[in-house]
């Protein structure tokens, strides 16, 4: 388990691949078939710096979500991608053609806007239209195109209508019509499916996924909606603060974070607070391979454990420093990953506390567990038909823990690492990172 | 706009009655009756006595074509409409600045602009008029200067009846445009340009049209009062020229001519009804239903 | 000049940007940094103000006529003091407007009430009505009501200048209100009725404090629009009672009085003065 808040995870590419070849998680790409490269992008407002040092590698044909809190600078960096804006620094380059000082509507890029923007003096099929007229498209082949267009998001039936006139999801099908129906390159999606409601919401990630698959262009996708992100994309590039956090597929994000804010961004968290009581680089892991070695921690929260042993064997971690006995380390675990035990269960030890609230949510038992020292942790249980004293009282004592293996090591801060935590071509790290630590030990 | 709250209100109150035969009542009146009236007398004939006396006829609306007003109508409106295109040109772009300034200043500047329209408008022209006497402050500067050797006539001229009424009438160019301006959506001129629209593209296929209700808003507060404001032609104008507001001032005031006095104010009311239907028009088109400014 | 005035009630009726949920897309602000934008703002605004400063400085010139500066000088406000004629007229116009503004305001604030509140036969006839009221020419209005006056009779003079005024004052003191009306909770006007309050009553107590402000600034608005007509009053007006503007249009007709640019001084700091209460009023909450 090789990760560090240093290394962003970044899909392994064959070139560069010592593992690659026999992991199925990692993704298959042509490595030479980059469609968009963002190098050292810097943007300035006022002398904020609103992003900095912005590295990417955008593959063709892929389904890439930029994701970050509000003001994070996902925005400002499709902007950028878009050309509405010029960059501070840095240079941004379309198979190979620098896009520098090319402003928008010179690039072969198109946008959907958050609230659409169809314009509201036209007709949904003149909307459309729009692009193709602007470029002197022939008469007949616009209304071919457009017609061919409207059958796909299928609204053919409402081409003389006004915007006005639909509703929001078919104006944002519309929206992704106009953009689309330009055959551009890479396709902008400015949040836009935030307008929407729940239900409608779902629906149109699905459809948007199956749009792109059909027409096959690549699409870069913003959003603050983790959930989203995470089912939509082929990748995601987390963001803070004008930097980017992490950069993998969901499944990376989501069960090897590479700090705490992106631990805590996407999905729900626990975090187990452990001191380091040794580390044993040579040590085989349970497969009895060598890997990165072991460490042996003790949680915090010691005090409140009961059980045989206090100490937890775990897959030593590739920090930018180097793990040492005393270090304080992170460990997060998702409310699926925990195991609730009852407190005078002798087998497994754990982590004692009581249960304060209890939600029956269908397929799961969600708890929430108060424990001794006063730390607030969520668990989320598979709801087992075949135990009817399956349900927590409140108040009722029981004891935390965790499969071994399943946890993730975090380091103490939150800080990100100087070294660039962008992807880069040359140190890919990953191939590593990737390999390892997907491999969970089922006990 | 109107959310009422009329629904849990069915019990008539004597309140409301009361308060709805005054609100009747007074427009009724003075509002409705007045403007029926002024339709009437324009179909009448004119009397020396009682002002107007029946046989009903289309007399006065003939008058207007007659050679000798009929060249002051056009003259009027070539001035008002000169000072309408005059407007629309400076408060254009005007209006289009100020909407993209910070938010913060734009009150202040909207305000800036609208505070000498709160003084009189009397003394306003006549200020204008100690500008433009011969030996006002711009023949003066120009004397100073060396541009002109002897004072040239701005006084008594159809360019001072314009320059005033374009003064006067400015703000009510920006007004409407400046809300229209401020309507339109930023990322619409954003989506214009990606989709490969260049500035002049996206002016004239999405910014235009998008404007034309201001567009016509204006020109419908500039155009018709223009034609109406006696007071700058008097003061700014001279006999020479004169506005419709003049002639029907006379007609009423004057020469006792009723029926073509009333005949004239029905045309200007006419012309403001075909610009509010353009309006409306135009409304529609880019799909803003909802246009009563009152309710 | 009721046509002057629509520019502060389009102003203030319709609430504009701010209440609208902008995304970050949206507003992209030129910090009018361009120098041309600048300049261009800049002639407009000079070119709007350079009559009003010359009027202003000219008030304060000892000379009588042209522009070479005499030194400062209060006569010509003195002069006004002195000019009983003025006087009268200037005291004819606060009356008026008084009396004017309070009618109007009156019966303006119960029409916006009724329009918001109300459900009625005719509401469009009715909203259609105040916006002919407002939006025709001055002109038309003026001579509409002479029409009516003389048809039935009635002697021009202060009762005519008075109808007139509150008429063509009415539709604007009702988008003033109309427009706090609208952006009102409704649950406040329910609550009261809820606790028995009659109709009268819960407006009375409760909706008329609450929209207070708004009136104030109809009011104010009124008030203005009255003490600065020239067309209407034009037309309505009766030897008896002579009003301020009038009495200043006679004077400049004939030509250049000094003493009009000290009274036109004293209303140009008046109106500012109207102004910038309206506008603290409409600001409240």
């Amino acid at each position: 388990m090789t990760d560090s808040p240093v290394n962003v995870p970044v899909t392994a590419t064959p070139s560069h691949a010592n593992s690659s070849s026999d992991n199925p998680d990692i993704i298959d790409i042509r490595a030479t078939d980059v469609l968009l490269q963002l190098t050292g992008l810097k943007k300035t407002y006022d002398e904020t710096e609103v992003l900095t040092d912005i590295n990417l590698n955008i593959k063709r044909g892929e389904f890439l979500t930029l994701l970050g809190p509000s003001g994070c600078g996902k925005t400002t960096l499709l902007r950028l991608i878009a050309g509405f804006e010029q960059p501070t620094a840095g240079a941004i380059s379309l198979e190979g053609v620098q896009m520098a000082g090319l402003p928008a509507d010179k690039r072969p890029v198109n946008t959907v806007f958050q609230q659409y923007a169809l314009f509201p003096h036209m007709t949904v099929a003149q909307n459309v239209a729009y692009g193709l007229k602007i470029k002197k498209v022939s008469k007949d082949e616009i209304q071919t195109r457009v017609r061919d267009m409207l059958a796909m998001v299928q609204l053919e039936h409402l081409a003389n209508r006004k915007p006005q006139d639909l509703s929001g999801g078919q104006q944002q099908r519309v929206a992704i019509a106009r953009a689309v129906v330009n055959r551009p390159k890479l396709l902008l999606l400015d949040e836009p499916l935030s307008a929407l409601d729940h239900k409608l919401r779902l629906q149109m990630q699905s459809e948007l996924k199956r749009l792109q698959r059909e027409l096959g262009i690549t699409f870069v996708f913003v959003t603050h909606d983790q959930e989203e992100a995470l089912s939509m994309s082929d990748r995601i590039a987390v963001m803070k603060d004008g930097k980017f956090q992490q950069i993998g597929t969901p499944i990376e994000i989501y069960e090897t974070p590479a700090n705490l804010f992106t631990a805590k961004f996407i999905g729900e968290t626990n975090l187990f607070k452990a001191e380091v009581k040794g580390v044993y680089p040579q040590q085989p892991d349970r497969d009895g391979q060598v890997t990165n070695g072991r460490i042996e921690v003790e949680v915090c929260e010691a005090q409140a454990q009961d059980g045989p042993t206090t100490l937890r064997n775990l897959r030593r971690p590739n920090f930018a420093n180097e793990v040492q006995v005393g270090d304080i380390v992170n460990l997060l675990l998702r409310p699926e990953d925990l195991r609730i035990y009852e407190a005078d269960d002798n087998t497994h030890s754990g982590l004692l506390g009581r249960v304060i609230e209890s939600n029956y949510k269908g397929s799961t038992l969600d708890s929430i567990i108060e424990l001794h020292n006063g730390h607030i942790i969520k668990a989320s249980e598979f709801f087992d038909e075949d135990d009817p004293s399956f349900d927590y009282k409140l108040n009722e004592a029981v004891k935390v823990s965790w499969v071994d293996g399943w946890e993730w090591v975090l380091p103490d801060d939150n800080s990100v690492n100087d070294k660039t935590d962008n992807e880069s071509d040359s140190d890919i790290y990953i191939g590593k990172a990737v390999s390892t630590t997907v491999q969970k030990d089922i006990s | 706009m109107a959310r009422t709250s009329s629904s849990h209100l069915s019990n008539k109150s004597p309140f409301r009655t009361a308060t709805l035969w005054l609100i009747w009542g007074w427009l009724l009146i003075f509002a409705l009756l007045p403007n029926l009236l002024v339709i009437a007398v324009s179909f009448l004939t004119r009397d020396n006595s009682e002002f107007i006396s029946l046989p009903v006829n289309i007399d006065s609306y003939l008058r207007i074509i007659d050679p000798l007003y009929f060249d002051v109508f056009v003259h009027s409106l070539w001035m008002a409409g000169i000072t309408t295109v005059i407007c629309l040109l400076l408060g254009y772009p005007f209006a289009w600045l100020v909407s993209k300034a910070k938010a913060r200043w734009q009150p202040l500047l909207m305000m800036m602009l609208i505070l000498p329209f709160w003084t009189n408008s009397l003394v306003r022209t006549y200020a204008l008029k100690l500008l433009f006497a011969n030996n006002g402050l711009i023949n003066k500067t120009l004397l100073a200067i060396g541009v002109i050797d002897t004072p040239i006539d701005i006084l008594y001229t159809q360019g001072a009846v314009i320059a005033g009424l374009t003064y006067l009438l400015f703000p009510f160019m920006v007004l409407p445009l400046y809300a229209v301006f401020t309507d339109l959506r930023n990322d619409m001129l954003l989506a214009s340009q990606d989709l490969g629209a260049s500035k002049t593209q996206t002016f004239w296929h999405v910014v235009l049209p998008l404007t034309t209700p201001g567009i016509i808003s204006g020109v419908l507060l500039v155009l018709l009062p223009a034609m109406g404001m006696f007071y700058v032609a008097d003061i700014l104008g001279g006999s020479r020229n004169l506005l419709v507001g003049n002639i029907i001032k006379n007609q009423f005031l004057d020469a006792r001519d009723w029926p073509f006095g009333a005949a004239a104010s029905v045309l200007l009311t006419l012309a403001m009804a075909v610009l509010l239907l353009a309006y409306r028009a135009s409304s529609r088109r880019i799909g803003k239903t909802d246009f009563s400014e009152v309710a | 000049m009721s046509n002057s005035h629509k520019s502060q009630i389009i102003k203030t009726a319709t609430p504009r940007h701010s209440k609208k949920n902008r995304p970050t897309t949206d507003k992209q602000s030129i910090k009018l940094g361009s120098i041309a934008a600048k300049s261009y703002l800049g002639l407009i605004y000079a070119l709007l103000y350079l009559p009003i400063i010359v009027l202003v400085v000219m008030s304060f010139n000892k000379s009588k006529i042209g522009y070479n500066w005499g030194g400062f000088s209060l006569r010509w406000y003195e002069s006004l003091f002195n000019n009983q004629a003025m006087l009268n007229a200037f005291w004819h116009s606060i009356v008026l407007g008084l009396v004017a503004a309070t009618v109007s305001t009156l019966i303006g604030t119960l029409t916006a009430l009724a329009l918001h509140r109300y459900d009625f036969r005719g509401k469009g006839l009715l909203n259609g009505l105040l916006f002919v009221l407002m939006m025709s020419p001055e002109i038309v209005l003026a001579i509409s009501l002479l029409a009516l006056f003389l048809l039935i009779g009635l002697q021009l003079g202060f009762v005519s200048l008075l109808l007139a005024h509150i008429t063509f004052c009415l539709p604007f003191v009702v988008i003033t209100v109309f427009a706090r009306l609208s952006s009102l909770d409704e649950r406040l006007m329910e609550a009261a009725r809820d606790l028995g309050a009659s109709e009268s009553t819960m407006v009375r107590t409760v909706l008329i404090p609450v929209i207070l402000p708004a009136v104030m600034a109809g009011w104010l608005l009124a008030f203005t629009l009255s003490l600065d007509d020239v067309v209407v009053s034009t037309f309505v007006t009766g030897p008896s009672y002579e009003i301020l503007p009038l009495r200043i249009y006679s004077m400049v007709r004939v030509g250049l009085k000094p003493e009009v640019n000290a009274i036109g001084t004293i209303l140009l700091v008046a109106s500012l003065i109207l102004v910038i209460i309206s506008q603290l009023l409409l600001r409240r909450r």
